[in-house]
């Protein structure tokens, strides 16, 4: 009996410490993403070449090798797109004209230091996009193959690899021997290895984060510049999490579990995690299989061949979209289906994007052979759907 | 155990109480103040089934758009609500389809009748109520005409689907001579058509239940038959469904 008591007494210890330690790192993260600005100004002050990216495909770790910091462009806010379409019509998809009108209106911090944007062409509206673009920051646009099935794929993108490379090269002054890439490589899997223990906390029987937890968690991520403090708090805040779980703590109550896929998520897009989320609901999302989450986390560069061919490899491989076929998207979303225990998948999709838009179809089909109920939702950076969304994942979650 | 289930639409708040062996409806226009129309609509109904107003045990389930600013022991979106309410209506019925004020929806049922999935119109008037009773507007007709086309009318097919363009396409027909009664046939035929066109992307080959204000047009029903080639089924009740669906769901 006293022994017994002794072990609970222990586990509550255990879960205030526990529960004070995630509050903290939450806060830091919060406040890192807060920061970000001012840290790529210093960034930028101390000389260190700013390198403005928008998309997954861009290979981090030359960008890394060259000396330069890659950041995140902003993209996801509906503010700079009405000045955009001055210029870009209104009918495309409000992620490309969102990075467009921040650009134009000089309201993204992130932009406003950069030295050069590296682009890709993931699909027609960016690829012009980016033309336009180039007229108002210097633009390499890395030309994608749009299938990894072809032979001459692999070459083509090895050929856009290693333009990069001397792109960078020649503008940074900068030599990007194997040797930093090596160390680039390693760096990045450890980040990604950080960020993936973190999502991987989904895979336990009960939710341990929310879905704005882990949004949070992306960003700090993609926004902390000191690689070695993000990983050191992630893995930090994932053994606290654990730790917390492991002695009875259920901080998320939800029984019905989602797994989102589709366009790229943001802050804009925060308003589906919220419908899906509602209390009402007892929903969570388990994870994000989208550009910046799991899409990139879960596709290691291999350290065991030469670094440009690990390299051009990892990133062809991505389940973009704009791959035709692009049959391993749906393989990822079954095996993280499984892995986080999900009930039911959510596909977020742009307005105008065509390439999710149609591909929606054959993820529906594919979802239906296993009896995973899905849902497909189109929207934009607008708030005004907001009751409808809430009335869709309403409905979708009274289904589970 | 007596259960109501207030169903606040955009154009009406329907009610219904389940009493465990009897449904007993009534029906109000939502008006301007969703949740005042919710509340009369719930002193209507017990006055109706002569329940004092304070008589205790009786829960209110609500639904449909207004569900949220009405004070209601639970809340269940229209989807489920109209699925629970077409299945008591014409039970073992594998699709619901639905045409509000507002909204257009098809869900399809998993044999016991739970959702198996759902499409929803919810972002544009075209193919709902809203899209006619504009139109009544510039016909100078009431919706209850669009109910009482004769019959052997010719249609006069309307090209827009857009609630906005579609007035401009009526008043330029009026302009050119052409009689309500045919425009009126064609504009039930473009809503049947958007209708049609959610129900073949839901697939299936089944009995159709129709729910929902427009469920009472004979002709509207008529048309999606006739393009679907499936039994399309309405009820004296139909646009109760979603009341009745949240006074069942109250009830469990």
């Amino acid at each position: 009996m006293r022994r017994h008591h002794g072990r609970e007494l222990k586990e509550e210890i255990t879960i205030r410490n526990c529960v004070e330690k995630i509050d903290e790192l939450f806060e830091k993260m919060r406040e890192g993403v807060r920061n970000a600005p001012v840290a790529v100004k210093e960034l930028k002050e101390a000389g260190r070449p700013i390198v403005g990216i928008y998309c997954t495909f861009t290979p981090w770790e030359l960008i890394n090798a060259a000396g330069g910091i890659p950041v995140s462009l902003c993209s996801t806010s509906e503010k700079p797109i009405a000045a955009a379409e001055q210029h870009l019509p209104r009918n495309l998809c409000p992620l490309i004209k969102s990075s467009y009108g921040f650009a134009l209106t000089d309201t993204c911090p992130y932009f406003h230091f950069c030295d050069i944007v590296i682009g890709e062409t993931t699909c027609d509206g960016k690829k012009k996009m980016y033309e336009l673009l180039n007229a108002l920051r210097p633009t390499h646009v890395m030309q994608l193959p749009q299938t990894t099935e072809h032979a001459k794929s692999l070459e083509l993108w090895k050929h856009e690899v290693i333009k990069l490379k001397e792109v960078l090269e020649e503008r940074f002054g900068a030599s990007i021997t194997d040797e930093k890439l090596t160390s680039a490589i390693k760096l990045k899997n450890s980040i990604n290895a950080a960020a993936l223990r973190f999502y991987d906390l989904a895979a336990l029987p009960d939710p341990v984060v929310s879905g704005k937890e882990i949004m949070l968690v992306s960003d700090y991520i993609k926004f902390t510049f000191d690689y070695e403090e993000a990983i050191a708090n992630v893995n930090a805040l994932t053994d606290s999490l654990l730790d917390a779980y492991k002695s009875g703590l259920r901080r998320v109550s939800a029984s019905k579990r989602i797994l989102i896929t589709g366009c790229p998520m943001g802050k804009s897009l925060e308003k589906v995690v919220d419908a899906i989320e509602a209390p009402e609901n007892s929903a969570v999302v388990v994870g994000f299989e989208n550009c910046g989450n799991l899409k990139c986390t879960h596709y290691k560069v291999r350290e065991d061949i030469a670094p440009l061919d690990a390299i051009t490899e990892k990133y062809l491989s991505i389940p973009c979209s704009v791959m035709s076929p692009n049959n391993e998207r749906i393989e990822l979303i079954r095996h993280y289906i499984k892995k986080y225990r999900a009930d039911g998948v959510a596909d977020v999709i742009l307005q105008a994007c065509h390439t999710y838009n149609v591909e929606s179809h054959s993820v529906r089909t594919a979802l239906a052979s296993d009896g995973i109920p899905y849902i497909a939702v189109e929207t934009d950076y607008s708030q005004g759907d907001v009751g409808q969304l809430a009335t869709r994942f309403g409905a979708f979650a009274e289904m589970l | 155990m007596r259960s109501i289930g207030v169903d606040i639409g955009s154009a009406a708040t329907k009610c219904a109480l389940w009493d465990g062996n009897d449904i007993i409806c009534c029906i109000t226009p939502t008006g301007w103040t969703p949740k005042e129309s919710a509340e009369a609509a719930v002193v209507m109904i017990k006055e109706k089934a002569g329940i004092a107003p304070d008589a205790p045990g009786i829960s209110v389930t609500a639904t449909g758009y207004g569900r949220n600013v009405f004070p209601a022991d639970k809340r269940v979106t229209e989807i489920s609500c109209h699925a629970a309410g077409a299945r008591f209506l014409v039970p073992e019925v594998g699709m619901v389809l639905d045409i509000g004020g507002q909204d257009s929806k098809v869900i399809s049922l998993h044999p016991d009748g739970r959702v198996a999935d759902f499409i929803m119109n919810d972002k544009c008037a075209a193919g709902t109520g809203r899209f006619l009773q504009n139109m009544a507007v510039h016909l100078g007709c009431t919706l209850s005409d669009f109910c009482s086309i004769p019959e052997g009318t010719v249609m006069q097919p309307i090209n827009s689907m857009c609630t906005v363009f579609a007035e401009s396409e009526v008043i330029g027909l009026l302009a050119h001579g052409i009689a309500k009664e045919p425009i009126c046939a064609g504009l039930l035929d473009s809503v049947a058509q958007k209708a049609v066109t959610m129900i073949s992307r839901a697939g299936g080959s089944g009995d159709i239940c129709f729910t929902g204000g427009c469920a009472q047009n004979g002709m509207l029903r008529a048309l999606i038959e006739e393009k679907t080639g499936r039994r399309v089924i309405s009820h004296a009740l139909s646009q109760y469904a979603g009341a009745i669906g949240a006074a069942l769901i109250g009830a469990k």
